[in-house]
């Protein structure tokens, strides 16, 4: 989890990543971010997220990220 | 008659397909006949008030009535200036600094921010779209009104990254509004059944592409929320659902859809012309798009504001190894692409020059700034027998063997980022201007696509990108900001930008 909060810090250093879980719906993160975040969540996990998970609800939360790294890296 | 208006493309269009929408979104369409209707009501009311050849600023959200308030613009004899309620307060204010308008439009949801633009002791009318499409159409004053204007009288401003920190605003006029919708056409062979998908804003230059030619042809547009842009399944399902078959759009925004492998998922099924800009587009990516639509037209699109929009273009006609970049191709038919060495002389084939533009695809300059237009629009160096115009944009170019223009790099800190043009001085200037911040300096990494700024001061990281996002679009906000003990400083006492990409380097590579 330290890992991903490390990532989303970079992108947005005055955000508050613990708590917030209206990423997508407050416009916190536009199409560069999840460009981003993918890329460094393919580089530092290993993961690779499949088109049909990039979807809002994935994205509104770090948490919400993390389950997703989680789920798929279980697979 | 020869045209001399763009709004005789709607006035060609309304009488055969009235009922025909026009610009859409998720939820709603204006038809031809609302489009016509709003936008000469607006221009009527702006004639009563007596505003002619006023800036109007159109502050109001992305929606096809921002598009009808555009037009009712230039039925009133004026010229819209769009602002978008996502703009940095900052930089509207700057905005506002430049033009001094006298009226601005708004819808519900904006006009209460509009509002606060409105310093004290300064006049500025406020008008809701909703309200002003009631008032009566005068039909004389309208006609008058035609009767008056020049193609060379300005329809709109547009503002873009000043390296100065002052954004400069982009004067255009019908004709070469006209020359460049004419052309564009042509070559992207757009027609009556031609369903536009817009992406980019309505505050640039880049949707005239979808906007004129759908008053043209009588064709539609959609806007496409911009959040689709996210999630690159759902954009596709968006394409289909519209049967949208023609996209003009940055280069990030298709290869979000290629790189997250959302084909393998969903195909655009109507898609069959594809065009995009502005930045280069990436072998691998464009080979995804090529397999997944066989027969679609793909063409890129090259060209500044300054120039009114696009002025060169390729289609895409051969394959390209990897490493290999697409040409910008050709100009138009009515421009001429001039390749300037140092000596102002023109560049041999594979020389490296300024690609500077010559023809009627010139915009009028730079609103209320004569010593920047007189900077980028100057006198033709190889004419020395009569007045003649080009601009100069700084970009670097070559002709290749087969006589297509080859974009090279930028002369200056100017560039291309998710599709936006950005002076990397312009986020300097605006970081310096805090309290707290002694020196700062931004470097691009074209690879990552990231716009990483170096500071030193008493602030902190977190503080700084906070305060940036109230003064500069999003889109210019650094993608990382580093703080430095102390900016590292070349013999000669200026920043060391070299240092600062090779320090930058090191520190991906330890990664």
């Amino acid at each position: 989890m330290d890992e991903l909060l490390e990532i989303l810090t970079d992108l947005h250093p005055d955000v508050d990543f613990e708590t917030c879980d209206t990423l997508i719906d407050d416009k916190i993160l536009d199409s560069f971010d999840i460009v981003s975040i993918i890329a460094e969540i393919n580089d530092v996990f290993d993961v690779v997220i499949p088109a049909e998970e990039i979807i809002p609800e994935n994205f509104n939360s770090a948490e919400a990220l993390y389950d997703l790294i989680e789920r798929l890296g279980d697979e | 008659m020869q045209q001399t208006n763009v709004l005789e493309y709607l006035e060609g269009t309304v009488n055969r397909l009235p009922d025909k929408i026009a610009f859409a979104n998720e939820n709603m369409g204006l038809t031809f006949g609302e489009v016509y209707h709003d936008s000469r009501a607006i221009g009527s009311y702006l004639n009563k008030q007596g505003y002619y050849n006023e800036p109007v600023v159109v502050f109001m959200e992305k929606h096809p009535k921002m598009i009808a308030a555009f037009f009712g613009c230039v039925y009133g004899g004026d010229f819209y200036v769009p602002i978008d309620a996502e703009m940095p307060a900052f930089r509207i204010e700057l905005i506002f600094d430049n033009l001094q308008p006298k009226v601005m439009i708004c819808d519900e949801t904006t006009q209460e921010t509009a509002k606060t633009f409105i310093k004290e002791g300064q006049n500025i009318e406020v008008l809701l779209y909703d309200e002003v499409v009631k008032n009566e159409i005068d039909e004389d004053a309208l006609a008058k009104i035609r009767d008056r204007q020049l193609d060379t009288d300005p329809i709109y401003i547009v503002f873009t990254s000043g390296s100065t920190g002052i954004p400069k605003g982009v004067v255009a006029c019908h004709r070469s509004v006209i020359d460049y919708i004419e052309n564009l056409s042509e070559v992207l062979e757009f027609n009556e059944d031609t369903i536009f998908g817009n992406q980019t804003p309505l505050y640039f230059d880049a949707c005239l592409k979808e906007l004129y030619p759908t008053l043209k042809f009588g064709a539609t547009t959609y806007l496409v929320p911009k959040s689709l842009f996210m999630f690159p399944i759902k954009l596709v399902e968006f394409l289909n659902e519209h049967k949208i078959n023609t996209v003009c759009w940055v280069v990030s925004a298709l290869t979000m859809i290629s790189a997250f492998k959302a084909f393998d998922k969903v195909v655009p099924k109507y898609l069959h012309a594809v065009a995009f800009g502005s930045e280069v587009f990436p072998i691998k990516q464009f080979h995804i798009w090529k397999e997944t639509l066989p027969n679609a037209k793909f063409t890129n699109l090259y060209g500044p504001t300054e120039c009114t929009g696009m002025c060169c273009y390729y289609k895409v006609n051969r394959d390209f190894a990897l490493d290999e970049v697409m040409p910008v191709g050709r100009p138009f038919h009515n421009t001429e692409i001039l390749l300037l060495n140092n000596d102002n002389q023109l560049a041999k084939e594979g020389e490296v020059g300024e690609i500077c533009v010559r023809g009627t695809s010139l915009t009028l300059g730079y609103y209320h700034n004569f010593e920047k237009t007189n900077e980028a629009f100057v006198q033709n160096p190889l004419n020395d027998r009569y007045p003649e115009l080009i601009y100069r944009t700084g970009d670097l170019g070559k002709w290749n063997e087969r006589g297509e223009l080859v974009f090279v790099s930028r002369k200056d800190y100017q560039i291309k980022h998710m599709g936006h043009r950005i002076e990397l001085g312009e986020i300097e200037v605006n970081v310096n201007l805090l309290e707290g911040i002694t020196s700062s300096c931004c470097i691009y990494d074209k690879e990552k696509e990231k716009i990483v700024l170096y500071f030193a001061g008493e602030i902190e990281s977190k503080e700084l990108v906070a305060i940036l996002k109230e003064k500069l679009p999003r889109y210019m906000i650094p993608n990382k900001v580093e703080k430095l003990d102390k900016m590292p400083l070349t013999a000669n006492g200026k920043l060391d930008r070299v240092y600062l990409a090779k320090l930058y380097e090191e520190k991906k590579k330890e990664k």
